[in-house]
């Protein structure tokens, strides 16, 4: 891939998904351009951006950003965050009333972080209470989310055996989310770059591992729109060792990467 | 495959101990009781779940987590291999990180 069409391809990337890639990344991001261009009949990578410069095809660009994106994932990815989330936070929110506790995994990839929060909600609240909405760019990612089978591999990394047993059923080599585990989860093809107040509002925002990704404006004009959707004492959740710091509004807790809004706080304006 | 997992558990700081079957490795426990022990359902002489059950019958035999390993990937299997006292479970065939991951999963790292 030349540099030139790498250049292209991650300014593409930037101004729709406002991710940056590195000037070093094209072997990864010819790897991941090379089905599309098959299935497009086309014989090369090159051609394909060249079709894409020459007709700007919406459709096309829209994959073409969306294979770039990295989707490294796994259940239970920062375990103390999910103990904590556990042990107190959920059981806290789950006594205040009746009402459903509402989450958002944003940037939800391959869906184990949706079905980690699941599993975890799942250990103080019935289905019907909980309430779990999945988003990401990518398409194709969500697609494998939904149907929720999991390889061999994919069970191992993060889930204990127990929560497998107990929260899958084994389809051949591979392994099914159970019902009650899909049911309380909605996914959704959405861009943080777009307005998200259309979701809802919820007690706890996961935005994990994608934020480090982002152009420092795009990342801080999402954190302000992750901020809008974040109910007054909600929670806010990063990967545990990613630098991203929320509004002002949120002070951190001792879990690292987990951080709480305080009330006292003035909203800023959701329109961004 | 013991090599293999030798290696990784190494690479993980952990100071590894190999024994080729049961018998050894009872030996071995009975002169220095491990803190954790990979071990795999199927060997000659002395399989898994008999090791396991003689090792908890030992003094502080009760002491070392077991991870069990084993190409079993009966839900019914795996279930019985944890009511038998094991901590964790890894199917066949694994890498360095589901290692690392279950390791993780029992508080070892
Ligand atoms: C590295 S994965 C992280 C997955 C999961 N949150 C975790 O922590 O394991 C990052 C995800 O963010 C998604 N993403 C990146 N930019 C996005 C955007 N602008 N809108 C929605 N999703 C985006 C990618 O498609 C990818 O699935």
């Amino acid at each position: 891939m030349t540099p030139n069409d790498l250049a292209f391809v991650a300014e593409l990337t930037r101004q729709q998904a406002g991710v940056i890639i590195r000037a070093d990344k094209s072997f990864f991001v010819e790897t991941r351009l090379g089905p599309i261009a098959r299935r497009e009949a086309l014989e090369s990578v090159a051609e394909l951006i060249d079709r894409v410069r020459s007709t700007n095809d919406a459709t096309l660009t829209r994959q073409i950003v969306a294979a770039t994106l990295v989707q490294d994932t796994s259940f239970f990815r920062d375990r103390a965050t999910f103990a904590r989330l556990q042990e107190s936070v959920i059981p806290t929110l789950a006594s205040r009333d009746k009402a459903p506790i509402r989450l958002l995994s944003a940037g939800c990839a391959t869906g184990q972080e949706a079905y980690t929060l699941a599993m975890v909600a799942l250990e103080s609240l019935a289905p019907p209470r909980i309430d779990i909405v999945a988003i990401d760019f990518s398409a194709q990612a969500l697609m494998k989310a939904e149907t929720g089978v999991y390889s061999h591999f994919e069970v191992q990394r993060g889930l204990p055996i127990r929560s497998l047993l107990r929260h899958f059923e084994q389809a051949d080599d591979h392994w099914k989310t159970r019902p009650d585990l899909r049911q309380s989860i909605r996914w959704g093809e959405h861009n943080l770059l777009d307005d998200l107040t259309p979701l809802g509002e919820f007690d706890i925002v996961v935005c994990s591992h994608v934020l480090s990704a982002f152009e420092p404006a795009a990342a801080a004009a999402t954190l302000d729109r992750l901020d809008a959707v974040c109910r007054d004492d909600g929670f806010m959740v990063f990967g545990a060792n990613e630098s991203v710091s929320p509004p002002a509004a949120f002070a951190s807790t001792p879990t690292p990467g987990v951080w709480r809004r305080s009330s006292a706080f003035p909203r800023v304006s959701s329109a961004g | 495959m013991r090599k293999v997992a030798a290696r990784i558990v190494e690479q993980l700081h952990f100071e590894a101990i190999e024994a080729a079957d049961g018998l050894e490795a009872l030996s071995y426990c009975r002169s220095a009781m491990p803190d954790a022990i990979l071990l795999d359902w199927s060997m000659p002489t002395m399989d898994g779940m008999e090791f396991l059950e003689k090792l908890r019958a030992e003094p502080n035999g009760d002491h070392p987590l077991v991870v069990m390993c084993s190409a079993e990937t009966n839900p019914e299997r795996i279930q019985f291999a944890l009511d038998r006292g094991a901590a964790e479970y890894i199917m066949k065939p694994f890498d360095g990180d589901i290692i690392a991951s279950k390791f993780e999963a029992v508080g070892l790292i």
